[in-house]
């Protein structure tokens, strides 16, 4: 059953890619639709499979390395179907697809090791793995904006236009919406932090600990604000705060990586 | 029914002619009046444009003398003789109207392919038509696909992304960096044609506030009442760089007129928001090295028309996609035009078939006297009922004909074979 909703997701996703791609290419308001409904399917049955896999393994989908990619590639999915709704704007989407691809597919192939720390339950530790692992997405999604705004500036600064530069977003619609994708970040990665201190609070006879991933998510958090605040002044606008954004990423990237797997008792895989 | 278009462009008459016969929005309603008042046409509509003159209409009779009547009119309206007029003008009738227009609102026609400003002149010249009643069904059902076809070209080829003018690629450039221009600011640095031209730009994507200055003030101050802008004085250069968004420079001038320094300044002035920056002039306006500025986009003429010339072999290979939207959209309005005329056509017919019943009756029965008026009346409804039973199966088989060719030349047929030359008017 979950076998079907896998190749459904992956098939709705790599059409819905290729139909921002061709939109990329021709414009047409048709296919751009039809980009988007791929893109709903696609979300829908990468939802079920999320589903039948946590109801199969007894488990919620971040006890495992698998489960927390391909939750991971949800928001991401769900954070840039927002964003295209609110600035109605489909091109990003052939920039982005890839990535939620990625995800979704390493996902299958990374070993399935279910954490062998001994992780809490309950509602407020799933909203806080859930918001944290939104806020990466979000992030991940202004890094994609970053880029997309890096390399289209340096194209008009350089005059070198393409096929591709006439159909982009403008640059000022890019810096919007990667403020709207790191503001929704920082809104959802300072609430799973809160939410996360709660959850350990609650737990019985737990001992105050310190983690590594504590400083990386404040640094995190840190960085992502002075973004937010520095992209608006005269010397950051632009260029230097999409530079910013994307360095940002890479730590975010580390914090999910090699803190997670070599550094942190408690987040082995969010 | 029948379409009919008389008319000329910069193919077929030099600038000296189309300047003759061009019209201005007055003259062009009055002359769609006249045309149908003295019934040369049944529907009217004028587009006029730089580049054209054309005049479509819905001739009231089915034969092609409107064109020559349409032809020796726009002589005396103009009053230019027919003999210098004639060579000029180009005369197409039905399908090829439908397939000329829709070329046309797709920019296939422009003298710059696939240019943008003609979609808004086939739309303007439709709306004044349409609002002073010179248009029909016919004519309103033309120019809305029209508008829908040049809408389309737009949207799915690449015509309509990539400017193909100077300073319309200037302006796409502009709104790579804004998006759309109406809430932004530009100033522009001359009074000269090219000036005029990037400012009819700007105006027509809507420019929020726009400022102008020039070495002879009066020349700025006549632009900004033209245009609507503000005019400032030239060399106040601290104040007026600060305020744009999009500042384009066309004057003629030995040195450069912005520098490295003063563009700094302005920078700084507006907190590091992004300025494009167009050098038109020659020799050039703007110190190059403003390019290497932090947000500062400079581009100048060489520039620009390195980007047009890309652009030109780019739309010509989009030239095939225009054309099969172009003829997807002439074959919905010659379906929609054959469902019209068959209806028309049958009316006719039945009509006709009526009146010669009626003499039919009328020229046997008479002096017959053993039927009663009733009788009469009975004889003449059951010979009407028997019109509409052989009128049943043709309308039907006709209708569900799916090749709307076939069906015109069907409803031809029948014009032909059944109505007089009188009748088929």
């Amino acid at each position: 059953m979950n076998h079907t909703f896998v190749i459904l997701t992956v098939i709705a996703y790599l059409a819905s890619m290729g139909c921002y791609i061709a939109f990329l290419y021709s414009g047409k308001e048709f296919t751009g639709r039809m980009a988007t409904l791929l893109m709903f399917l696609g979300l829908a049955a990468h939802y079920v499979s999320l589903l039948i896999r946590a109801r199969g393994t007894h488990t919620v989908p971040y006890h495992d390395l698998q489960g927390s990619m391909s939750l991971f590639g949800w928001l991401l999915a769900v954070t840039y179907l927002c964003l295209e709704i609110y600035h109605r704007q489909r091109t990003v989407g052939a920039f982005v697809l890839p990535v939620i691809l990625a995800f979704y597919f390493t996902s299958y192939f990374v070993p399935d090791h279910p954490s062998s720390v001994s992780t809490p339950h309950g509602v407020v530790f799933a909203l806080h793995v859930t918001l944290s692992i939104l806020a990466y997405a979000a992030f991940a999604l202004s890094c994609v904006l970053s880029l997309m705004y890096l390399a289209e500036e340096r194209f008009l600064k350089m005059r070198r236009l393409g096929d591709v530069v006439w159909r982009l977003p403008p640059l000022e619609l890019l810096e919007r919406m990667s403020h709207t994708s790191v503001l929704v970040g920082l809104i959802t990665i300072a609430a799973g932090t809160a939410l996360g201190f709660v959850a350990v609070d609650r737990l019985p006879g737990q001992q105050a600990y310190f983690d590594p991933k504590y400083v990386v998510t404040l640094v995190v958090l840190v960085l992502y604000a002075a973004y937010f605040q520095l992209a608006r002044t005269a010397a950051w606008r632009g260029a230097r705060a999409s530079k910013l954004c994307v360095f940002n990423f890479v730590l975010v990237v580390l914090s999910f990586t090699v803190v997670n797997l070599y550094l942190s008792q408690h987040h082995r895989y969010f | 029914m029948e379409l009919v278009l008389v008319g000329l462009n910069f193919r077929t008459a030099p600038v000296e002619v189309r300047e003759k016969v061009s019209f201005s929005n007055e003259q062009a309603q009055r002359a769609a009046e006249e045309l149908r008042t003295k019934g040369i046409l049944e529907e009217t509509l004028v587009l006029s444009t730089c580049n054209r003159s054309e005049v479509y209409g819905v001739n009231p009779n089915s034969n092609r003398e409107s064109a020559n009547a349409l032809s020796l009119y726009l002589s005396s309206f103009h009053a230019v003789r027919p003999d210098m007029l004639n060579p000029s003008l180009y005369h197409h009738y039905d399908h090829d109207v439908v397939r000329h227009l829709f070329r046309v609102s797709a920019g296939l026609e422009s003298m710059l392919l696939g240019e943008a400003e003609i979609l808004g002149q086939v739309r303007e010249a439709y709306l004044r038509a349409h609002e002073s009643h010179a248009t029909g069904p016919v004519l309103n059902r033309l120019f809305q696909a029209a508008l829908e076809v040049g809408k389309r070209v737009r949207a799915e080829t690449e015509l309509g992304t990539r400017p193909m003018g100077i300073a319309s690629a200037g302006m796409k450039l502009a709104e790579r960096i804004f998006g759309k221009l109406n809430d932004r600011s530009a100033l522009v640095l001359g009074a000269g044609p090219i000036s005029e031209q990037v400012i009819s730009q700007l105006r027509d994507r809507g420019i929020g506030h726009l400022y102008l200055t020039n070495r002879s003030r009066e020349k700025a101050e006549e632009f900004a009442r033209r245009y609507n802008g503000k005019a400032i004085e030239w060399g106040q250069w601290g104040v007026a760089l600060k305020l744009p968004d999009v500042i384009v420079s066309a004057v003629g001038a030995q040195e450069p007129l912005l520098t490295k320094p003063m563009i700094e300044r302005a920078m700084s002035a507006r907190g590091n928001r992004a300025l494009f920056l167009m050098d038109l002039g020659m020799p050039r306006n703007i110190d190059p090295a403003v390019a290497g500025l932090y947000s500062v986009y400079l581009y100048t003429m060489e520039d620009l028309t390195e980007i047009v010339e890309q652009n030109r072999d780019a739309r010509q290979g989009e030239v095939p996609k225009a054309e099969s939207l172009v003829e997807e959209h002439i074959g919905k309005f010659i379906s929609w035009q054959a469902s019209v005329e068959l209806i028309g056509v049958l009316d006719v017919l039945r009509d006709t078939l009526k009146q010669r019943r009626a003499a039919f009756l009328e020229e046997r029965l008479t002096g017959v006297n053993h039927f009663s008026p009733q009788d009469r009346e009975h004889i003449g409804g059951l010979m009407d009922e028997l019109i509409e039973r052989l009128l049943l199966r043709p309308a039907e088989r006709l209708r569900a004909e799916k090749e709307h060719r076939k069906k015109l030349q069907s409803v031809e047929a029948i014009r032909d074979l059944f109505l007089s030359d009188r009748e088929k008017l």
